[in-house]
């Protein structure tokens, strides 16, 4: 077993560096000169010069991606190109948000949804099953931002209770801070929780189509012990699975949702950066979105490793 | 239990020969045939949508931005949908919205399609390292979450239909390499494959005389999974206005361009945001309805 992880977190350690030098690449390979995209048309070849040699372009792309990647190590995330900010200080407070938002929406979400899958896999076919697939369907079917939209719609048009844009400052009281952002929250939690049911659903109802379970619908066990004492622990690995992954499906979830309700977090500050095309900014934020996402996978890959007696004990 | 001795038997002994494909007939419910029919609508319009439309996408016609449902600008006609944010009929830009939002999710499938089933396929059949090599950069793709790497494509190459369409064909090609991999993969150590290898056949034949038929229908219903997410991911991006750009209607950014007049009591972020979602509910719901219709164990027949 322990081989399995070791080896699991190995293969994560190499998919994080061919991530880093796809964000790299991927970036730094622009069609034209970057200092002459800076400074604009109107640049000297001498100050086009100076740009190049304070930022290290003059030196030869595997030598920046080194410097990148440094920097990366030691949290020095390097100067942002609108303003001249380090983007680490830009990062800082926008990091401690988004966590705050991500956080709220897994303490909620998990444990709902795995009590809604529950039920709708101990009572199929019934009109509680039935709302349920439907509405998680159709809830995942859509995109982020419709859900959104409906949101806005419901709760800050129609009913006027909360406000349509996320504001949130540092000095809220606790309170402040969860009303401003009680929008982003419900809607993440909406979109996440249809997933997370829907898997653990599919996941309980797999369990009841193995044989053993036959064995015991034929030895005359009733339905709700059957799913409680037999299928239930067969499960747990399969749901563990299911929401490190979804916690993983959070961070695109984030982009949108930051965006329509303006909340003040990395996914906003990334998309504020595209639009600029301020591309250090870029290249950290998606490193920290992609290094988190490549950590959840491989935390749902060992959870499901570690639930499985099987693979717990190789003979 | 009547159920049970009424199964056994409807089989025959000709579904027990192993060359014969059982004929399966799909059965759709209700659900799955207003399915069929919203998607039929919606793939009409992507052909006569600009034909049928009252007005064309980029006109501004009416005198007034946000006006409601079913309002009139007197000498041009009826707004049956009302207009959006610059003064355009709503009804118009979202049957125009059709052929670009689907058009463009359409041909991007079908790439990423090409792409992925002729690597998937191809690893399969070709084993060692050519599989090794594909599968590993396909593992990196697809370990990034996908609307990340659209948005690293586009800061780097900018907007325009065309990069839209590589991006999403390149992102959602992983995905396809990797269900048409594990199906050739299946298919290739089956006893049919043998014997056509023992009769001597090329690699071509192998691969579109044995494979590729019967590969075709679970590549089909994933096909439809696969445009709805282009056609979210490429929605999102619109929303984000790093998709499809003015003045062309598309349902994304029609949404987004149109959020500020649900403050107004204007509706017009609404009706894109249904047409997307009516497409998109509409593939999963037949979607569903032919993977239900395949089959089930005794302990779902027992229970439901």
């Amino acid at each position: 077993m322990q081989r399995m992880v070791i080896q699991r977190i190995f293969i994560g350690i190499i998919t994080l560096w061919v991530v880093s030098v796809l964000v790299f690449v991927g970036t730094s390979v622009l069609p034209g000169d970057v200092a002459q995209i800076v400074l604009g048309q109107s640049a000297t070849p001498e100050t086009l010069a100076a740009y190049r040699a304070e930022n290290g372009l003059d030196q030869p792309l595997y030598m920046q991606y080194a410097t990148w990647l440094g920097g990366m190590f030691t949290g020095d995330l390097g100067i942002s190109k609108a303003g001249g900010a380090s983007i680490s200080s830009l990062i800082g407070g926008r990091f401690a948000n988004t966590m705050f938002l991500a956080g709220v929406v897994a303490i909620i979400s998990v444990p709902l949804s795995v009590i809604l899958g529950l039920l709708a896999a101990m009572y199929p076919a019934t009109w509680i099953d039935r709302v349920l697939t439907f509405g998680t369907l159709s809830l995942i079917s859509v995109p982020d931002f419709f859900i959104a939209t409906f949101m806005v719609l419901i709760f800050a048009v129609n009913l006027g209770w909360l406000p349509a844009i996320a504001n949130v400052s540092p000095d809220d009281t606790m309170l402040e801070t969860i009303q401003a952002s009680a929008m982003p929250l419900i809607t993440l939690i909406i979109v996440v929780s249809a997933q997370m049911i829907r898997m653990t659903r599919a996941g309980i109802l797999n369990v009841m189509n193995s044989p053993y379970i036959e064995m015991s619908i034929l030895k005359g066990v009733t339905r709700n012990r059957i799913i409680t004492r037999h299928a239930f622990y067969n499960a747990i690995g399969p749901i563990v699975n299911v929401i490190a992954l979804n916690l993983a499906y959070l961070v695109s979830g984030v982009v949108i949702v930051e965006t329509i309700f303006a909340y003040p977090g990395l996914a906003k500050l990334m998309i504020d950066g595209v639009q600029t095309r301020d591309l250090p900014l870029v290249q950290a934020c998606a490193m920290i979105f992609c290094g988190t996402y490549v950590v959840l996978i491989i935390l749902s890959d060992v959870a499901a490793i570690l639930s499985n007696p099987r693979l717990r004990n190789p003979k | 239990m009547t159920d049970k001795t009424a199964n056994t038997e409807e089989i025959s002994i000709y579904d027990e020969l192993p060359d014969v494909p059982p004929k399966k007939k799909i059965r759709l419910t209700w659900v799955g045939k207003l399915g069929v029919t919203v998607v039929i609508f919606w793939i009409i319009m992507v052909f006569i949508g600009p034909y049928v439309a009252p007005f064309h996408e980029a006109d501004i016609i009416a005198y007034d931005s946000f006006m409601p449902v079913w309002s009139e600008t007197e000498g041009e006609g009826f707004h049956v949908l009302g207009t959006d944010y610059i003064e355009r009929d709503i009804l118009s830009r979202v049957l125009w919205g059709a052929r670009t939002t689907i058009g463009i999710s359409f041909i991007a499938t079908l790439l990423a399609y090409l792409v992925g089933v002729t690597l998937g396929i191809g690893a399969a059949v070709a084993g060692g390292w050519v599989d090794m090599a594909f599968s590993r950069v396909n593992d990196a793709i697809l370990s990034l979450p996908s609307i990340m790497l659209g948005l690293l494509i586009v800061v780097a190459l900018g907007t325009s239909i065309p990069i839209l369409v590589l991006t999403a064909g390149v992102i959602y090609a992983a995905s396809v390499y990797r269900i048409a991999r594990a199906l050739g993969q299946d298919i290739m150590v089956m006893d049919f494959v043998e014997a056509a290898r023992a009769r001597g056949e090329g690699m071509w034949y192998i691969i579109t005389r044995e494979v590729l038929p019967n590969a075709i229908m679970p590549l089909a219903t994933d096909f439809g999974l696969r445009l709805v997410f282009v056609v979210l991911f490429i929605s999102s991006l619109s929303f984000l206005g790093l998709g499809i750009q003015p003045p062309m209607a598309d349902w994304g950014s029609m949404v987004r361009q149109n959020l500020d007049g649900l403050g107004y009591g204007s509706y017009a972020a609404v009706w894109p945001a249904l047409a997307i979602a009516s497409f998109t509910i509409s593939i999963n719901l037949i979607v569903d309805d032919i993977s239900a219709s395949e089959g089930g164990s005794l302990a779902r027949k027992m229970i439901s």
